[in-house]
């Protein structure tokens, strides 16, 4: 049995801060939402109920094409991202004591910490050094360098918990060591991968400031649009766009939960007669 | 456990060696003549950095037997097991499988396979699957796998459970399903590292019996490693006492239970009072001792026994030792007198620890062979222990 | 075999791909980079794309890195520590991150603290709504607050309602504070919930069992255990808020300073590189320590779980 963490049950002041952080956390989530469907451009004033935000936005080709540049910058990076983070945690998790270990994590963890403004300008400084013309492919190559270091961290967490005597037990029925992997292990770690991918897809989805500085003309995210828009003020078009967003990741994220919850009932309500054996 | 050996009248007769432990028991694979060892171990060495885990270790086991290794955790059980399993390769010597040198060669192509202590099952795979992965890996085809697994699974009593996932089993079931999954393969040697560790006691007695039980079907032999040394003296045909990185003693478990080779064996197998004393005299099959302990000194059977001066240590079992509230008359030899320090009643047993003149504390096991005594003992009161000739052993380490 | 060491033997031997290839990847987009923002921070803006001398000159060999290690300077360094704006804005960079940050602790652990005191089902459901925003748009997020905070907003417009004089609070620090304790209490409630919720529940009864009373079980027992999680959510928020371009941008007023505008304004407006490259080492030097603090206590965590 699993027992509440702390014993006792939340007390009303327990009940009143978890109130008002989660009133702090979705309240201005929720007036943007709300304000999207909202008839007038004046943000105070409530004008009717109106989707004519959505129907503009959805005709603003400039929108359009950075949202599709967007998504294909981040389906992109974070594939490539999920690759090489699932080859370094592989790395951190399984190969131990190589020579330059140190150098290689704290470059794989440097990223995490690094604040975005040094990554961008230093990614731009190398495509400018390398004469490689700044547009799209710029863009997703620095989303894939600093999304991969999360994919570590996901990958590697469940690498770490991950039981290795399974490996040596299929070694010990007859698997050479890289068969042992795909067979054993990757099915084991996929959905710290499957998280890895979508943390890195979501990242790239939202990065504003690494993308300013490696991208060129023609590659404009949705990121840099809505920031440009921004800057000079509310736009209802804007939010249109933003609640769009956060229903699609909402969407994801609820479907993700989902999906695992309905994964461990199942698996609960088959092991219950057993559990107290 | 093995009963009292009240033998004593025909030892002293002279004639045939008596046996220890009291139970006949003929399957010795090990003692036939010309008999091949299937694995040997010569001479193995692994060092982890400054430490060394496996320390000069040679060992042979026989087809069919049951073998066992026991010792405390860190004693370098584990590390043997896994030198042949292949997970681990040795500084030095060798490890060779029916005569053949295993170096070199990968833990997926050595026909060993292993129970591992946390079981190891393939949470993504049913039960089924688990069972029929190394047959898989193999290239069997489908339909001869099919037909083993439905063996194996008869033979540890799951045939219902085929399609569950691991984490739908209970422990007793999952430690089934990793037996059944290595021995799929038929492999010529089982590797069993603490097999029933993780079971709670009730079932790790009908497991116990449940192993013996398919180990005899089978006819595998069957290397087991275990700290617990009731778990080894039950299950094994012989047990290689193991101390620091060394093998100290192999023997039946009666053998090392009733002659052990050091205090360290005595100690580490059931409780023992250990007396340190002087050889004072060899009469073979006799030998007298003096110790500060015993006004009337000792009196053993011990056909080994070293020349009168040395030092040595008589070991002494509790259960073989006898309380007495009446004074014997005179001085005799193997006794001792103390008084009760403190007596914990366990129902078929009853411990007495017994303050000696000295401040030394030795125990005594009394069998409650009735159910009411007329003369109960109490704490405080002073008592006399005597024992055998029959039921010390002279260690010289 | 033998370069692997004692540590070989006892692994599982692995293609050098595994390493090879992120390793490749990092050196050539986040090191190699790197090098090249000290490089130009030692160089001086010029009117030329890209905007500054000296360039390396290949085709000279020996003698043209010769000629181009003579030509750089510490001309920006020496800039940096003349111009108060600059030194202005690290110091006001540190402020606003350290202020942000405790007020993050002071939100973020009772909310902690009370999610880790609800029900398994009720805790997994919370653990969710706490981490869904994390999900959804920073700059989002951000934006949301302009809407509520701007003068004709939500929050006057509210206050106005309840007869309450409004307050021009867009354009200053103090929305700046609002927008980074929003943006970043998630990254302060995860580990504090991580650390709390591992608190084992008997060694509170024990507190109590001995004659502490609830308040005191918490001062001595629940918070000294909760300190790896407040350690971690304290460096987790103190060291990206330093570096944070967007809450000052879009929240901040033009007298805002933070170091990471300082950046983008070199970089973007003045087209200074050089400067914005120095401007970046000095940033990161800034960092260094609680960075390397924030990776003890990571890898001090990561033993203790093992």
């Amino acid at each position: 049995m699993t027992r509440p963490a702390l014993n006792r049950g939340p007390s009303a002041f327990n009940i009143a801060s978890l109130a008002l952080g989660l009133g702090f956390i979705y309240l201005p989530i929720a007036i943007l939402v709300i304000w999207s469907f909202n008839a007038s451009k004046l943000v105070t004033v409530w004008g009717g109920f109106s989707t004519r935000w959505y129907a503009s936005a959805f005709q603003n080709d400039q929108l359009m094409d950075a949202a599709w540049v967007t998504l294909r910058i981040g389906v992109f990076s974070a594939t490539t991202a999920t690759v090489l983070g699932v080859l370094a945690a592989i790395a951190l998790a399984k190969v131990g004591g190589f020579r330059g270990r140190t150098l290689f994590s704290s470059m794989v963890y440097s990223p995490l910490v690094m604040p975005e403004v040094i990554l961008g300008l230093s990614l731009l400084l190398l495509f400018v050094a390398v004469g490689f013309e700044r547009g799209f492919w710029t863009v997703a190559l620095a989303h894939a360098t600093f999304t991969l270091s999360y994919v570590t961290v996901a990958v590697h967490a469940r690498l770490v918990t991950f039981d290795k005597v399974l490996e040596e037990a299929a070694r010990d029925l007859g698997c050479p060591p890289w068969r042992a992997f795909l067979t054993v292990t990757l099915p084991n770690i996929a959905p710290a991968v499957v998280a890895g991918w979508m943390l890195a897809f979501t990242l790239s989805l939202d990065d504003l400031v690494v993308a300013s500085f490696t991208s060129g003309p023609g590659a404009t995210t949705l990121p840099m649009r809505i920031y440009s828009q921004v800057r000079l003020g509310v736009s209802p078009e804007i939010n249109a766009v933003c609640t769009l967003l956060i229903a699609a990741v909402a969407a994801g994220v609820l479907i993700w939960s989902l999906a695992n919850r309905w994964q461990s009932r199942r698996e609960a309500v088959a092991t219950k007669p057993y559990a107290g054996a | 456990m093995s009963g009292r050996d009240g033998d004593t009248a025909a030892r002293r007769g002279g004639g045939r060696r008596a046996a220890l432990g009291g139970i006949r028991d003929p399957f010795a694979p090990w003692a036939a003549p010309g008999a091949e060892p299937l694995v040997r171990f010569e001479s193995v060495v692994k060092r982890y950095g400054a430490q060394t885990a496996v320390d000069g270790v040679s060992l042979d086991i026989y087809p069919g037997e049951f073998f066992a290794l026991l010792g405390p955790s860190g004693c370098g059980k584990t590390t043997l097991m896994r030198l042949l399993a292949g997970f681990e390769t040795p500084d030095e010597g060798r490890v060779l499988l029916s005569g053949e040198d295993l170096a070199g060669r990968p833990p997926h192509k050595r026909p060993v396979n292993m129970m591992f202590q946390s079981y190891a099952l393939f949470p993504h795979l049913s039960v089924a699957d688990n069972i029929a992965f190394g047959l898989k890996q193999e290239g069997m085809g489908k339909a001869e796998r099919d037909v083993r697994v439905e063996e194996m699974l008869a033979l540890v009593k799951l045939e219902d459970f085929a399609r569950r996932k691991p984490a739908q089993l209970s422990g007793g079931q999952k430690q089934r399903v990793a037996l059944a999954r290595a021995l799929a393969k038929r492999p010529s040697m089982l590797l069993l590292d603490e097999p029933l560790a993780a079971l709670d006691k009730k079932l790790r007695e009908e497991t116990q019996f449940e192993l013996m039980r398919i180990q005899q079907a089978l006819g595998t032999t069957f290397l087991m490693v275990t700290h617990d040394q009731e778990e080894a003296m039950v299950l094994a045909d012989r047990i290689g006492v193991m101390q620091a990185g060394r093998i100290v003693q192999v023997g039946r478990p009666m053998e090392v239970y009733e002659a052990p080779a050091s205090r360290y064996v005595a100690d580490f197998l059931g409780d023992v009072n250990l007396f340190e004393a002087q050889v004072a005299s060899v009469e073979a099959p006799h030998a007298r001792l003096t110790a500060e302990e015993a006004p009337g000194g000792f009196r053993v059977v011990d056909e080994d026994c070293p020349a009168p001066g040395a030092t040595v240590w008589l070991a002494v079992r509790p259960e073989k030792l006898r309380l007495s509230l009446d004074a014997p008359a005179g001085n005799p030899e193997n006794t001792l007198a103390g008084t009760v320090w403190d007596i914990a009643y366990t129902g078929d047993w009853t411990n007495f620890i017994i303050a000696l003149p000295n401040g030394r504390h030795i125990r005594a096991a009394q069998a409650n062979a009735n159910r009411r005594v007329a003369r109960p003992i109490g704490c405080d009161d002073t008592v006399w222990v005597c024992f055998d000739p029959d039921a010390g052993v002279v260690l010289t380490q | 075999m033998k370069a692997l060491g004692k540590a070989g033997s006892k692994r599982i031997g692995w293609p050098p791909l595994a390493v090879a290839a992120p390793f490749l990847w990092l050196a050539v987009f986040f090191a190699f980079p790197f090098l090249l923002v000290l490089k130009l921070s030692f160089s001086h803006p010029a009117l030329a794309m890209p905007p500054y001398a000296p360039k390396m000159d290949w085709s000279h060999g020996l003698q043209g890195i010769g000629d181009f290690l003579k030509a750089l300077s510490g001309v920006n360094y020496r800039r940096l520590t003349q111009d108060d704006l600059y030194f202005a804005s690290y110091l006001s960079s540190l402020r606003f991150a350290a202020i942000g940050t405790a007020i993050s602790l002071l939100i973020g652990y009772p909310i902690a603290y009370a999610m880790a005191r609800c029900g398994p089902q009720a805790r997994r459901l919370l653990l969710m709504a706490v981490i869904l925003p994390f999900w959804t748009s920073f700059l989002i997020r951000v934006y949301a607050w302009i809407g509520i905070l701007k003068p004709e907003g939500l929050l006057n417009a509210g206050l106005h309602a309840l007869g309450l004089p409004g307050i021009d609070i867009l354009n200053t620090d103090g929305a700046v504070y609002v927008g980074l304790v929003y943006a970043y209490l998630p990254f302060m409630m995860l580990p504090l919930y991580a650390a709390l919720e591992r608190l084992d529940p008997t060694l509170l009864e024990a507190a109590a069992d001995l004659g502490a009373s609830p308040t005191k079980a918490f001062w001595s027992v629940t918070v000294p255990l909760s300190l790896p999680g407040v350690a971690a959510g304290c460096l987790l928020c103190f060291i990206p808020m330093v570096g944070e371009f967007v809450i000052p941008d879009l929240l901040g007023g033009p007298d805002t300073l933070m170091i990471g505008k300082t950046i983008w304004t070199e970089f973007f407006s003045d087209r200074d590189w050089p400067s914005a490259s120095a401007v970046a080492i000095i940033l990161l030097v800034t960092l260094v320590v609680p960075i390397l603090l924030y990776q003890r206590q990571q890898a001090r965590a990561l033993e203790a779980q093992r």
